[in-house]
């Protein structure tokens, strides 16, 4: 049967088992948006308000499912606008799909209108690029477009189709045979002599401590390392992306590491005898100084990505592999083991932590502190939200203080930190996951970057709830003005709208809460309406995220929160 | 010290671009870099040197190995190998030109308007050494291609025919 390329796109997204597709059509995809109508029943088309917005639904999506997102675009702007969301998936390893549409093949390099070289501009921002000037090839690049972002270690393929391939047609057949890609060879699995190292290791060590990262969940490997981590009575950390690979409530899993970790967890990484990275990177915000880090300790790190092993952190053992395949490889060497002693000194540092926690401490009822909102959110939901964060101190707030329980449930943009991500992703976590609340939880700066999305959330009536933590400022920045640039606060206070006006506007049901009693019904609340909510925490303006290991620093030199709650009414 | 890798790469539009965009965005300082074709007209070849110490040109390797066009990567330093530096270096002539040339084994490719074309293949320092000896004849341009490696014997890199399917 004779197809037309734009017909292709569609019949290839459906085998890829494509159910969402978020986009903004344009000059040069035109073609595809129009055969949309032959394919509604089967794939549903989500109208964006701008293309970074598409590029983070498609991302949360994928976050939430394991599935591959995708999104769609035009060429030049609509292509630029999503460079932001290809970089952001690039940096977490999240699976998306990019289709963009380019100018006619004929009148490519002419500087033609809407003409931008997109490939090249994304070429260090995916992990690989397509252009397609020939119909012939359209059907095989998408196959491959699909499998490299899945595979591996995941993340974003875009394919760029001139508009003339689009209108052209040709004989249809779906291939069957295998995807060749001859240079593209996934890491698998460990050797025999890489597992007999690090159970050599395992079995020396007196103080192990293994830390769990973005890897566990992508590759499935939570039941496994649960399994390493009890038979070995071995404490987990968790990095921001990893929260979910154990459950929080877990006596053996200690929390988040690096620079807003805790205190205890990061004693525990300086004090370690051996560490067993699993499917994290050791990115600069988890390790500070690189000197000094983990000064004492064995270091075996199991990742899928070869370039990741000794980047960062040299390590005495480094296995390229996919982390449930290694990790059941090793399990059958690994006995039962006690580490009692070096567990009591880490409940001693927990205990420190504890009595200096915000949480546990009563302030005045007049003042609503964003760790309490976000813990009491956590009270609220049954700790079982689905919640999507945006960038800055709501987000270390919300790492330090919404417990997870499952994986996959914390989704927030770690590598790239990029404000804006919060609403658009949740979006397409919840179209993702329609059975689960979504919670985006973002501050009132990185709302306003990508806020516009209220109306596709509007327009579809996806039921997320969205949490503004407000404080007037952009918080973080704030932060390290605080500490780091003498209370110069140099463009970072805001002057916001009133966000809940903003939702009404938008059709949207809004509450605003403004001291810590108001919490539960607020959230009930929310969460009772079917469609899109907005509920306004006004917050403290001055508040800090503690404990905070300044760039740089050793890991165990950190900022911790004094003792007693400041009143901020003075020091403004 | 100098490592030379060699990397055989799928002959498709922007491979190029693909590797100069790793150097450029890791950070890696390249000496050179060299492409062309090979036995297999699907294949490009490249040779890669870089001055740097081993865990970096690890790291060079497995992020060469990351670009999906890229089909395989060695580095030959570690075993028997050969390497050619092509130069072409046009001189003024003079009777020491010639004499100069015929002492590295040069050859003296064209002779036009009083200007002498000197052509040498020969190992990397060679061809600097050459260089250093022309100099005081007014070396008016100069151009080499980078190096070209190739292991000696039984060190083969190329593609199995069985490629690698997904």
């Amino acid at each position: 049967m004779k197809l037309t390329g734009a017909e292709i796109i569609w019949e290839c997204l459906v085998r890829e088992g494509v159910e969402y597709v978020w986009g903004y059509p344009g000059g040069a995809i035109l073609p595809t948006y129009d055969a949309l109508s032959k394919y509604q029943n089967k794939i549903k088309h989500v109208l964006v308000r701008h293309e970074q917005g598409a590029t983070h639904m498609a991302d949360g999506y994928a976050r939430a499912t394991g599935k591959v997102g995708v999104a769609m675009a035009t060429s030049g702007p609509g292509a630029t606008n999503m460079v932001t969301g290809i970089a952001t998936a690039m940096m977490d390893s999240s699976p998306i799909v990019c289709i963009t549409g380019q100018v006619a093949s004929g009148v490519i390099g002419s500087d033609a209108f809407q003409e931008i070289d997109i490939t090249g501009i994304t070429l260090p921002i995916t992990k690989h690029n397509f252009l397609v000037t020939d119909l012939r090839e359209l059907v095989t690049t998408l196959r491959k477009a699909f499998f490299i972002a899945r595979s591996g270690r995941p993340g974003p393929v875009l394919v760029d189709v001139a508009k003339d391939v689009q209108n052209a047609s040709i004989e249809f057949e779906y291939p069957t045979d295998a995807i060749r890609l001859p240079g593209y060879r996934p890491a698998q699995s460990a050797s025999v002599q890489q597992i007999e190292r690090a159970v050599e290791m395992l079995l020396k060590a007196k103080r192990p401590l293994i830390l769990a990262g973005h890897g566990v969940n992508m590759s499935g490997a939570e039941r496994a390392l649960l399994t390493l981590a009890e038979r070995g009575h071995i404490p987990v950390a968790l990095t921001l992306l990893g929260k979910g690979a154990v459950p929080e409530s877990h006596p053996l899993c200690l929390g988040m590491m690096g620079m807003h970790g805790g205190a205890s967890v990061n004693q525990a990484i300086q004090g370690a005898d051996l560490l067993i990275a699993c499917g994290m990177r050791f990115d600069d915000r988890v390790t500070g100084n690189l000197k000094t880090y983990s000064p004492n300790s064995k270091k075996i790190h199991i990742d899928i990505d070869a370039s990741e092993i000794n980047k960062n952190v040299k390590v005495d053992v480094g296995i390229a592999g996919d982390l449930r395949t290694v990790l059941e490889q090793l399990l059958p060497h690994v006995p039962v083991m006690q580490h009692d002693e070096w567990m009591s000194e880490i409940r001693e540092w927990q205990r420190d932590v504890d009595h200096r926690d915000i949480v546990n401490q009563t302030p005045p009822t007049d003042k609503l502190f964003a760790a309490h909102a976000i813990r009491d959110l956590w009270k609220a939901t049954g700790g079982n939200a689905l919640v999507v964060t945006d960038v800055g101190q709501h987000q270390m707030w919300e790492a330090q203080y919404y417990l997870h329980e499952r994986p996959r449930t914390l989704i927030t943009s770690g590598g790239l930190g990029t404000m804006g991500f919060g609403l658009p992703a949740a979006i397409g976590a919840k179209m993702g996951c329609p059975n689960d609340h979504v919670w985006a939880i973002v501050g009132d700066g990185g709302f306003q970057m990508t806020l516009t999305e209220l109306g596709t959330a509007a327009q579809e009536n996806i039921n997320i709830n969205v949490a503004i933590i407000n404080n007037s400022y952009l918080g973080m920045v704030r932060q390290w003005q605080e500490f780091f640039y003498e209370e110069r606060y140099n463009a970072t206070p805001m002057h916001n709208p009133d966000f809940c006006k903003l939702a009404e506007a938008y059709g949207i049901a809004a509450i605003r809460v403004t001291n810590r009693a108001q919490i539960p019904e607020a959230v009930a609340k929310a969460q009772s309406i079917n469609g899109p909510t907005v509920v306004e925490f006004r917050v403290e303006e001055a508040d800090i995220v503690y404990p905070m290991v300044p760039a740089g620093a050793d890991l165990h030199n950190m900022i911790r929160r004094p003792n007693n709650i400041p009143d901020f009414t003075e020091s403004h | 010290m100098k490592h030379t890798l060699v990397a055989l790469v799928e002959n498709e539009p922007g491979v190029l671009n693909r590797v100069a965009s790793l150097f450029r965005r890791r950070n890696f300082n390249i000496d050179s870099l060299t492409v062309g074709r090979t036995e297999n007209p699907n294949i490009s070849r490249m040779t890669i040197v870089l001055d740097s110490n081993v865990t970096r040109v690890y790291q060079v390797e497995k992020n060469l190995y990351k670009l999906v066009n890229v089909i395989s990567v060695q580095e030959v330093t570690q075993r028997p190998f050969i390497s050619r530096d092509l130069a072409l270096i046009k001189v003024v002539c003079a009777p020491e030109v010639t004499a100069t040339a015929e002492r590295f084994g040069a050859r003296v490719l064209d002779q036009t308007d009083g200007m002498c074309v000197i052509e040498f293949a020969a190992e990397e320092s060679r061809v600097e050494e050459l260089v250093e000896a022309l100099r005081p004849f007014e070396i008016v341009e100069l151009v080499r291609t980078g190096v070209v490696a190739m292991g000696q014997g039984g060190v083969v890199t190329r593609v199995e025919p069985d490629w690698a399917t997904a």
